[in-house]
């Protein structure tokens, strides 16, 4: 288990005040000056050198990405958007930096703003979450009074930062899609290139990154990049906040170590898998975006990117969902198509369309009230879908479909066929009675 | 490797292409063919189809051509040129999938649909498409939505490519079209499905790749494939846009622009497209003469003996006025034949604007042409509202504005040009000040200034002067230099520069319209001249030569009935001085002629034969000896800026003093300029919509 | 997702803003460069909902639209893209109820049961005008489910049971208590953490350090061991220490009830919906 002493989110549950009083107490603001005076460099080599991956389910090397931007300001100013749109079933780690650590996630932005050179900051949050926003105002106003951020602060970087919302599209955490929903329009994804380092909010030089990602950053550079990259396997470094949702005893959130395995992790902080570890049948370990791994499979995986890509999955946002023998997983997975097909904007004719009908299909399947080539059909069009749209939503929504079908196609076969049986029966007496 | 190029493979093909294309564009000029719904050249790239899709060998997935920038392209590791492959499984496979899910949710009623055989999907499907459906849920159903009289939706069809969205916002510049909801439940709407207020309505029917939007005058009409297609030249305006006049039989079916890329791209405004149930209605189809006080049918020989009749009058007291749509070889014949009789008092402009009499003829065209305003950085439009006179040249100068920044500014009365513009004043004073003004340092300041006169400010009484001024200013601001023109007038009359080019001004000692009009004439001579103020006219005789019953024809003793524009080849001179030629689409009505032809007979009966016996032969004679530069010797020809120097003598012998008058709009309905317009239930019922949005909310 | 339409009776003909509303919009507003003030559309259209009573009207949307000075057509499409506008009047208490896989997996369709026996079908207001309900997608509270959002608030951990007497408590105007409705405090697990109870975390002492780490001055430091191939190199969890397992038995669980204080004051309480 990672040691207290070793955790960034030292107030995840909130059992402290989220002041910032208190969070100073915990470490906050703590020599923040002296990281912005060495400038942006040394920031993105020290993050770089942490190994920190992106949080938001891509995993994307964050100091790397942080380097894309231009290299000096000329006629238009350079942006951070935070991407706090946390929408991905299964995920519910930003939400509590925002309403119980928000100012590591304040002075995060500050020092990612330094990184690229941008004195104004936006954070979307997604409009369902109302009190986490007043959370995360309240901490906003706090900074300015105390002069952390706002023009002229103590920290000597003019930093503004303002909190935005959305209001209901899964697709805003897409980060150009939130870009066109911070510019006031529909959230629908922006053809790349160009891409937002070049061309981001309204045309800007823009970098949008995870709340998460944003909100461990200072804390490495208090600590020490080989601190950060001490934990967890090589390419996988550092720690992570878990969600663990579905059939475990006590669902929660927990920051833990990368390439923790996940029988530890379920273990440790979740009280074991519901009726035991027998009962455990397949885990969706990254948010619902990823494939499902089966038990066997999953059980003494390490909870990192690279063991997880190689089950044909992937730690996306590590939102762990645990699924148990008692659950239909077609009816789950059903569901998960049901909420791409919801959240589709429409836009690139794959998703549009496709999201539907898989949709339709899944729901039959749910029943069995379907051929058995239509499963075949089914992962057919998964696979127009994936690959084929302006952004990964089409893949998404592709993946879990695909993951079912890869280890779950009995369990399909055998529905169609319990259908199917009575009907037979009631034909063939039919044709008997005649 | 030059910098401006890049290299590719396609298909095998090594091609060098410049940086700036798309990859379509680049897999296009090696010859290979992509398909399409949403990419349209003339819009902005939304790559949403996804119809496109090529293979970049060594990329995870297929690529949107349409989107992809070559410059954006790396070359492969070992340096060599990216290979692009647009055909084969990989490729195939992601286009029938993209075509597959097009299909799904669109309904199977090609035969009952106006878009069938000429439909990008109907032709896509049977390319591209799988043989079969696999699809087996219930097809998605959308309401469908009202946009007015002219557009008819079916959006079951839709498939959500944004084209017309796109086209509204950028080339119309009316943002009333938009994809409401989202997902599968996408559906293309105005706001509230209110009608759509853009005079440019109707290209969103040629744009909508399938057959959601469609036309709704054409609904039903007629099939592609049964209709007779000619090119010809639109007379609705004086830009002379490129149209496709499509008939069946005798009738007009339909109007669709064609590319001309100098004058209307590819756009077409509402009024030249849907005009066309006008030119089957209030026709004249015979000569009628006035007896007793009622117009009664006669034989063209009776008319012509009326006509001798009439014309015995003194020769000055006889006057022709030409209207807005008169054919160069009518204006010639006819003032040929009136100068041999001896009448002076003859004049092609209706509305008395001071142009044309000074025999330069840089003074009353268009110099720079339409497309030059793309090159301008700043415009000065004085008493035009391009919106309502050439509508399609506005949506041009829109692009200028969005796409390249043009500065323009405006003299007239206040309007919604569909771009900002700065808006200097309502009449002659503020062109005085102008040079005081903040938009007068943008003038000077500018590179290629651009300095556009309209007939609302020359038909004044000081329409010369302002002329005069207009040009002083031109070339102070540096308008008028060698390689850049930018002075002319636009007009938004067809006939008017043709008309002014054979010399349809008063002769000597002649006198103009005003005058010819004013009651001091015997006979007075209508050449479709409708829209003049024919109340003092006194007890002259009307003899009215034209096309359609309307102003002149309900006042005139003669009428003579002569061929519409879609009736006969004729000669037109656009705006910008450039000579083009319509197409015969389909007979005259009844016993109407060809206008050159009436004078070529009244001019026998008259005993003043004219010279030439042929239309070919009429046009021979305009155009000069062989070898003879003459405005009428190259067709298709606009000068641009070779008059420049023409533009650089200040006008003399005319007063500059300007008046404090305000420049009045040269039409007050868009919908109802002509004729053929006024004879059209479609344009009464866009101009009865127009004005129902233009009357204040209070007078409810 | 139905069509989505403005219910153009019920919405009337006039909208305005409540006055002390304007001041929350000229907070939004300042928000975003004086050229790029569409990006207030969504704030702004979310206030307008706020002052219509949890709905959005078509004259409410046109007032947000004449404000920004932006065409009606593009804050349509605004209003009709993102769910959270609704378009059509809602009840008092308008309940989200999230019927995503993670909360469909811990019994969110036994609630949406709820929903039907107590309310009626989604969307249906009661006739009271107290209550109304839609099922809607990931709420963000995955390890809380099966949750609703009621208004502004989020009541989490739900059983049928504790739904309907929070159902009951709306509807009869009794204060009902956001969070979760189990005996854990926030996302921590059910019963009590054995995480976070280290004191130094909270005292100060972390900001001992005087310097940061690698600075550019300072002798280089080695560069992090963790190097190689991850399929090669084994993860360094599987040495490490495992002290706290042991703990667990000793260390005292922070529980809902010891923190009650704290948690009473969290939160904004459903009766209670200000933005």
């Amino acid at each position: 288990m990672l040691q207290d002493k070793d955790r960034i989110f030292t107030n995840l549950y909130g059992l402290h005040s989220p002041d910032l009083e208190a969070a100073k107490k915990r470490g906050a603001w703590h020599l923040t000056k002296e990281m912005l005076d060495q400038g942006p460099d040394w920031i993105c080599d020290q993050i770089k050198a942490s190994g920190l991956r992106g949080r938001g389910g891509a995993g994307f090397p964050t100091g790397l990405k942080w380097t894309f931007m231009p290299k000096e300001v000329r006629d238009r100013p350079h942006y951070l958007v935070v991407n706090a749109d946390e929408s991905e079933p299964g995920t519910c780690k930003d939400r509590e930096i925002m309403r119980h650590d928000p100012h590591l996630l304040i002075e995060g932005c500050m020092v990612a703003s330094r990184a690229m050179r941008a004195h104004k900051c936006y954070v979307y949050l997604r409009g369902e979450y109302i009190n986490e926003r007043h959370a995360l105002e309240k901490a906003v106003k706090e900074a300015y009074e105390a002069k952390l951020i706002g023009k002229d602060n103590v920290n000597g970087w003019d930093f503004d930062l303002y909190v935005h919302h959305g209001a209901g599209a899964y697709i805003c955490g897409e980060e150009t899609a939130l870009l066109e929903s911070l510019e006031g329009k529909k959230g629908q994804p922006r053809l790349k290139p160009p891409f937002p380092a070049n061309a981001g909010l309204y045309g800007c030089p823009t970098t949008v990154n995870n709340v998460e990602s944003i909100a461990v950053a200072p804390t490495i550079l208090r600590r020490g990049a080989e601190w950060f990259a001490g934990f967890g396997r090589p390419n996988n470094a550092g720690t992570k906040l878990f969600c663990i949702s579905g059939h475990v005893n006590k669902p929660c959130n927990v920051e833990e170590e990368m390439s923790i395995t996940f029988r530890d992790l379920i273990d440790t902080h979740c009280g074991g898998i519901r009726g035991g570890w027998d009962n455990l049948k397949a885990v969706i370990p990254g948010g619902s975006s990823v494939p499902m791994v089966p038990a066997e499979q999953i059980m003494d995986a390490y909870m990192d990117f690279d063991t997880l890509r190689d089950l044909k999955s992937g730690l996306g946002t590590a939102a762990v969902i645990v699924m148990d023998k008692d659950t239909d997983l077609i009816k789950a997975i059903a569901r998960l198509a049901y909420f791409y097909k919801h959240e589709s904007c429409g836009q690139c004719t794959p998703c549009r369309e496709g999201t539907g009908w898989m949709w339709r299909v899944m729901e039959r399947m749910v029943t069995g009230e379907a051929e058995h080539d239509e499963i075949e059909t089914l992962l057919d069009v998964t696979k127009q879908v994936e690959g084929h749209t302006i952004c990964a939503l089409g893949d998404a929504a592709a993946w879990p479909i695909q993951g079912l079908i890869r280890h779950f196609r009995h369990e399909i076969e055998d529905r169609i066929n319990q259908y199917r049986l009575p009907r037979a029966m009631v034909q063939g007496a039919v044709v008997a009675a005649e | 490797m030059s910098d401006d190029l890049f290299k590719l493979n396609v298909d095998g093909q090594d091609i060098e292409v410049p940086r700036h294309y798309t990859l379509m564009q680049a897999c296009e000029e090696a010859g290979a063919e992509i398909p399409r719904f949403c990419y349209h050249e003339r819009l902005s790239v939304a790559g949403n189809c996804r119809m496109c899709l090529v293979e970049w060998e060594g990329a995870p997935k297929p690529i949107a051509s349409c989107a992809q920038t070559v410059g954006d392209m790396r070359p492969n590791r070992d340096g060599s040129a990216p290979n692009i492959r647009t055909k084969g499984a990989y490729v195939e496979k992601a286009r029938n999938g993209v075509m597959e899910f097009l299909l799904i949710n669109h309904p199977l009623d090609c035969p009952i649909c106006d878009q069938g055989g000429e439909c990008d999907l109907q032709d896509q499907a049977m390319a591209y498409g799988r043989a079969g459906s696999r699809f087996d849920e219930n097809k998605r159903a959308v309401e469908d939505k009202y946009m007015g009289p002219l557009v008819k939706t079916i959006m079951n069809r839709c498939i959500q490519c944004t084209r017309c969205v796109r086209f509204a916002a950028e080339v119309a510049g009316v943002e009333e079209l938009g994809m409401i909801s989202r997902g599968e439940n996408a559906e293309i709407t105005t706001y509230l499905e209110k009608s759509l207020t853009s005079e440019l309505s109707g290209n969103v029917i040629d744009l909508c790749p399938v057959g959601a939007l469609t036309s709704k005058p054409y609904a039903f009409n007629a099939r592609p494939w049964e209709l007779r297609k000619t090119s010809s030249i639109d007379v609705m305006d004086a830009m002379g846009a490129a149209i496709r006049v499509d008939a069946k039989g005798d009738g007009v079916m339909r109007i669709l622009p064609e590319v001309s890329e100098g004058i209307n791209e590819e756009w077409l405004s509402d009024k030249s497209r849907f005009i066309w149930d006008g030119l089957a209605r209030q026709r004249l189809d015979k000569p009628y003469i006035r007896v007793n006080g009622k117009l009664r049918p006669a034989t063209w020989g009776e008319a012509f003996v009326a006509v001798r009749e009439a014309l015995s009058a003194p020769a000055e007291k006889i006057g022709v006025v030409a209207g807005d749509l008169i054919e160069v070889e009518q204006a010639k014949a006819a003032l040929d034949l009136f100068r041999s009789l001896g009448v002076q008092n003859t004049d092609c402009r209706p509305a008395g604007a001071q142009y044309g009499t000074d025999g330069v003829r840089e003074r009353y065209i268009l110099n720079g042409a339409l497309a030059g305003v793309e090159d301008a950085d700043a415009l000065l439009l004085i008493g035009t509202n391009p919106r309502m006179e050439a509508a399609v040249w506005n949506a041009r100068i829109r692009k200028a504005w969005l796409w390249a920044d043009l500065k323009v500014g405006r003299i007239g009365e206040a309007a919604d040009l569909t771009y900002d513009h700065t808006w200097l004043g309502e009449g002659a004073s503020a062109l005085a000040d102008i040079r005081k003004s903040d938009f007068g340092k943008v003038l000077s300041d500018a590179k290629r200034p651009m300095i556009v006169v309209g007939e609302g400010a020359l038909c004044g009484e000081d329409g010369a002067a302002v002329l005069a001024n207009a040009l002083d200013i031109a070339n102070e601001i540096g308008a008028v230099t060698d390689g850049w023109a930018g002075f002319g007038v636009l007009h938004s009359a067809a006939g008017r520069v043709g008309a002014l080019d054979v010399g349809f001004v008063p002769g000597e000692q002649g006198a103009a319209t005003a005058d010819i009009l004013s009651g001091q004439m015997e006979t007075v001579v209508l050449l479709g001249a409708d829209e003049v103020d024919l109340s003092g006219i006194g007890a002259a005789k009307v003899i009215y030569v034209g096309s359609h019953g309307d102003a002149g024809a309900s006042r005139a003793d003669i009428i003579l009935p002569s061929a519409a524009y879609t009736e006969m080849s004729a000669t037109y001179v656009n705006t910008e001085g450039r000579v083009q030629m319509t197409s015969r689409a389909v007979q005259p009505k009844g016993e109407a002629r060809e206008g050159w032809a009436i004078f070529r007979a009244l001019s026998d009966v008259m005993g003043k034969k004219l010279p030439y016996d042929t239309a070919d032969a009429l046009r021979a004679d305009l155009r000069g000896p062989e070898g003879d530069a003459t405005v009428f010797s190259g067709l298709g020809f606009a000068p641009g800026v070779m008059g420049v120097d023409a533009l650089k003598t200040p006008m003399t012998g005319v007063s500059k003093d300007l008046t404090t008058a305000t420049f009045r709009p040269v039409f007050d309905d868009f919908y109802m300029t002509n004729p053929i317009a006024r004879a059209s239930k479609t344009m009464a019922e866009c101009s009865a919509l127009a004005s129902a949005l233009d009357t204040p909310v209070a007078a409810e | 997702m139905a069509l989505r339409r403005f219910d153009m009776e019920a919405g009337g003909d006039t909208f305005a803003f409540k006055p002390e509303t304007e001041e929350k919009i000229a907070f939004w507003r300042d928000k975003y460069p004086a050229d790029k003030q569409r990006s207030a559309v969504i704030p702004m259209l979310w206030l307008a909902q706020k002052d219509n009573q949890g709905w959005l009207s078509e004259p409410a949307m046109r007032e947000v639209a004449d404000r920004l000075e932006m065409p009606y057509i593009r804050v349509y499409e605004v209003a009709t893209f993102y769910t959270m506008f609704r378009l059509q009047p809602v009840g008092k208490y308008h309940i989200q109820l999230c019927g995503t896989t993670p909360c469909q997996l811990r019994g969110a369709e036994k609630l949406k049961d709820v929903c039907r026996t107590e309310i009626g079908k989604q969307m249906f207001v009661t006739d009271d005008g107290r209550l109304s309900w839609e099922e809607v997608e990931c709420l963000g509270a995955c390890v809380n489910a099966p949750m609703v959002q009621v208004n502004d608030d989020y009541f989490e951990d739900l059983t049928p049971d504790s739904f309907s007497t929070i159902l009951n408590k709306l509807k009869n105007g009794v204060e009902a208590h956001p969070g979760p409705q189990v005996d854990r405090i926030n996302s921590a697990p059910e019963g009590g953490t054995a995480i976070l109870t280290d004191p130094e975390l909270f005292d100060g002492t972390r900001n001992k350090s005087g310097s940061l780490p690698n600075l550019p001055s300072a002798e280089p430091e080695p560069e992090p061991t963790a190097a190689g191939k991850p399929d090669e190199s084994a993860p360094t969890n599987t040495q490490r220490e495992v002290p706290q397992k042991e703990n667990t038995g000793k260390t005292t669980l922070i529980s809902k009830t010891e923190s009650a204080e704290k948690d009473s004051g969290q939160g904004a309480s459903s009766t209670d919906d200000e933005d």
